[in-house]
């Protein structure tokens, strides 16, 4: 397109553009509903399969084609707005076209003004940085090419790799090689069918997103170690994005410009905060009470100032607690904030109690997952949730039984226990197993793999202090040698306690419960160290918040018995329970990361109990003073009446 | 029409206070300031040993010439105080106690964020709507 007729007699926002615009616009368009809907067929720009059915181009594809302009962000949050796709909420046909006409303008080094798309302008150029996606926007007849890879892929290791062929499904290669050389995409792309390159297109698109900004970290963090657990889904822009998050960093405004579309929780992220939510209360039905939904999203490491102001957006009812689907409002809140989105002055609608309610019925963990995922696919369109990596991730679901080759960054998908277990198929045994384990375990607990990276992101913030790739079992916060060994062995058991968390545990997983069920898998788990520690920990973290009070108690025993005490309950409980067979050995491991992990809960609860007691402390003492004075003024008129009665 | 809204801890410090900004400011705040005394003097008043059937609305604490001053207090010695223009004559008692009523409803709400520390001050957006729009209806 770029070779076409540059713009002709280009017109302001009526949109009346040259011939050579106008086909170039329009496929850009096509590409950017295609791919917002899954590549379902070509279509005309008009014909946007979009479920909201009103022609739009999703805020993913779009925005990465935006991002391939190499403008500036702020240049291109200018431009997204000038062009009216912030007021209506969408990129419709008339936002998109002034759109690039405003790109094309502020490369020709135009000021970005409406003005300036009245005169002649070349055609928009998105360079291809390391995307294909990008370079597909570049050359008009570039080809869809079903090859991305993403270079940036660091902990995810979802490089990301297009076939050649019509296949829908990025392969990803396992290896991340972080702004790896951009794949020839050019020549590898062929021209594929609309539909087929739309799919291609998305999932390019979410690749670019990270790219420009995931290239540049190295992306180790914890982040990669649970992402690197799903294998080979291609790295959904959400996965980058969750590292970019975990890495802290923070995503250019990747769907900024589309007001609405963060606010909408695919179907994938669903599945993440419900486990979630159930790692932290394992009956879906019921509350998550304020503290500890408070020591949950602290550890998202956003400020106090504004998590408050989550919670008061989420709460509805204002009961300090929160139902499942305030739970999901708040948890997708505080996703969004983390990637970039400033918080909205009210609750968006999509977020309310009750259309959360509606629209998701409770999680299907099993293989239902692929019908939820196509159908969430359609709706992913919408929802460029977090740079529409859901789609992507949705598509590539769907795509599955097609993709084959590698499926290196399955983040969102590791979400999912049927994906994940789908996955493995294509992926490679031996990063599939421990990656599906890992992302098994992790998915109760921390989800790195999952659908966003910045709920990776933030469960790696229970354990800031956590080397990225976790040692075996060498527990994050290994500020002590004891705790290490402490945790080593309850670090396994956690994870594998915490997978069966929703069927295999006993009402209440006893910290001791897990344990025991770890132990089993503690030799092989011992061996799956980066990820397991990673997810161990915080899903330890998970388990013990998710425990009853009685749980808590429990724990605090464990450290005042330290070692021997709790190891002995659960050993004896382990026993039976879980029989390992290498019991004696694991034990021992276990007795110490379980005695490490039962000092930090008791750590914890006392910190707690010493804040409460510091209040109550402080307003008996109010107390005290005012009986004070009360009693001096009562002796004060005993002293004045005596005179008189003595005498 | 409140042309000030301050809410008091315990300890007699300021968790909220909010005026009109056409307004000198600190005159308010003084108002607020000195008014404390009195609404210390009507809690004692009420009985130590009544604390169950006290009222909580406190009623007209002291007027002056351009306002009225109206006070508030929880069962946990958090304190309402309102200043109210004084022109306003359509006020009536029981419009200032639905006021109340509402703000201390809101502080509620506030209180029942779990990242709300009790003694902090008070940031939340919904209480400052709640109270934009007490401060600007009212009038």
């Amino acid at each position: 397109m770029e070779a076409a007729a540059g713009g002709g007699c280009g017109s302001g926002p009526s949109l009346l553009l040259s011939d050579g615009e106008q086909q170039c616009y329009s496929e850009l368009f096509a590409r950017c509903v295609g791919a917002a809907s899954g590549g379902q067929g070509p279509g005309p720009a008009e014909a946007a399969r979009v479920a909201s059915g009103t022609a739009s181009a999703a805020a993913g594809p779009v925005a990465d084609l935006f991002r391939a302009s190499q403008l500036p962000a702020e240049t291109l949050h200018q431009i997204t707005e000038l062009c009216g796709a912030k007021r209506v909420g969408y990129f419709g046909p008339t936002q998109f076209y002034v759109a690039l006409k405003l790109i094309a303008a502020a490369q020709s080094g135009l000021p970005v003004r409406i003005e300036s798309i009245k005169c002649e302008l070349p055609l928009p150029r998105f360079m291809m940085s390391k995307n294909d996606g990008e370079m597909r926007f570049g050359n008009p007849a570039e080809l869809h090419g079903s090859k991305v890879q993403i270079p940036y892929l660091t902990t995810e290791k979802n490089s990301f790799k297009r076939m050649d062929d019509e296949e829908k499904q990025e392969t990803q290669s396992p290896t991340m090689s972080p702004l790896a050389s951009p794949p020839s995409s050019p020549p590898h792309y062929q021209r594929v069918p609309l539909s087929h390159g739309y799919s291609k297109l998305r999932s390019s698109m979410e690749q670019m997103h990270p790219v420009p900004y995931e290239g540049r970290q190295p992306l180790v963090q914890p982040e990669g170690t649970s992402f690197g657990v799903s294998g080979a889904k291609p790295l959904r822009h959400q996965a980058s994005l969750i590292r970019s998050f975990s890495v802290e960093r923070e995503l250019q405004d990747n769907n900024s410009n589309y007001p609405d579309e963060p606010w909408r929780i695919t179907e994938e992220q669903r599945e993440y905060y419900i486990n979630q939510f159930r790692s932290l209360q394992p009956d879906p039905s019921s509350f998550i009470s304020g503290s500890v939904a408070k020591n949950f999203f602290t550890k998202s490491k956003l400020s106090i100032p504004e998590l408050s102001y989550i919670w008061e957006l989420s709460d509805a009812d204002c009961d300090g607690a929160l139902t499942l689907p305030e739970f999901c409002a708040a948890f997708h809140l505080i996703v969004a904030r983390k990637n970039g989105y400033p918080l909205p002055e009210g609750l968006p609608p999509t977020l309310q109690p009750e259309y959360l309610q509606a629209a998701f019925p409770k999680p299907k963990w099993e293989c239902a997952l692929f019908d939820s995922y196509s159908e969430s696919m359609l709706t992913n369109q919408q929802a460029c949730d977090l740079n529409g990596m859901e789609k992507t991730s949705v598509k590539d679901m769907a795509d599955f039984p097609a993709p084959t080759q590698d499926v290196t960054g399955d983040d969102k998908q590791a979400l999912k226990s049927t994906l994940t277990e789908a996955l493995p198929k294509d992926v490679p045994e031996d990063p599939a197993t421990p990656k599906d384990s890992n992302s098994l375990k992790a998915r109760p607990r921390s989800r790195s793999y999952s659908s966003t990276s910045i709920e990776e992101a933030m469960k790696r913030g229970e354990d800031p202090p956590t080397p990225p790739p976790r040692p075996q079992k060498t527990h994050s916060r290994a500020s002590s040698l004891d705790l290490n060994k402490v945790f080593q062995p309850s670090v396994p058991a956690t994870k594998s306690g915490l997978l069966p968390p929703p069927p295999a545990l006993p009402p209440r997983p006893c910290p001791s419960q897990p344990e025991q069920v770890s132990e089993a898998e503690l030799p092989p788990q011992l061996n799956r160290a980066p990820s397991q520690a990673a997810e161990s920990s915080p899903a330890k973290k998970d388990v013990s918040y998710s425990q009853p009070p009685s749980k808590p108690i429990r724990r605090k025993f464990r450290p005042e018995n330290q070692s021997t005490e709790s190891q002995e309950p659960s050993t004896a409980v382990g026993g039976p329970a879980s029989g390992a067979t290498v019991k004696p050995h694991p034990t021992v491991q276990k007795q110490s990361s379980k005695q490490k992990k039962a000092i930090q809960t008791a750590i914890r609860k006392n910190k707690e109990a010493n804040a409460v007691l510091a209040r109550l402390n402080s307003e008996l003492q109010q107390q005290l003073k005012e009986v004070h004075q009360e009693r001096i003024a009562l002796e004060n008129q005993l002293e004045q009446l005596r005179p008189v009665t003595v005498l | 029409m409140a042309v000030c809204i301050a809410v008091i801890a315990k300890e007699n410090y300021p968790l909220y206070i909010r005026s009109t900004p056409m307004e000198n400011e600190l005159k308010f705040h003084y108002m607020v300031h000195t008014s404390l005394d009195v609404v210390d003097e009507k809690i004692s008043a009420m009985g130590k040993a009544l604390v169950d059937q006290r009222e909580l609305y406190l009623g007209l604490l002291y007027p002056t010439e351009d306002y009225k001053v109206y006070g508030y207090v929880t069962n946990s010695k958090v304190k309402f105080v309102m200043v109210v223009d004084s022109s306003n004559t359509a006020l009536r008692d029981n419009e200032i106690r639905s006021m109340f009523r509402k703000l201390h409803n809101s502080y509620t709400d506030v209180m029942c964020n779990p990242f709300y520390n009790p003694g902090d001050r008070i940031q939340s957006r919904v209480f400052d709507n709640m109270v934009t729009s007490m401060m600007i209806q009212v009038c």
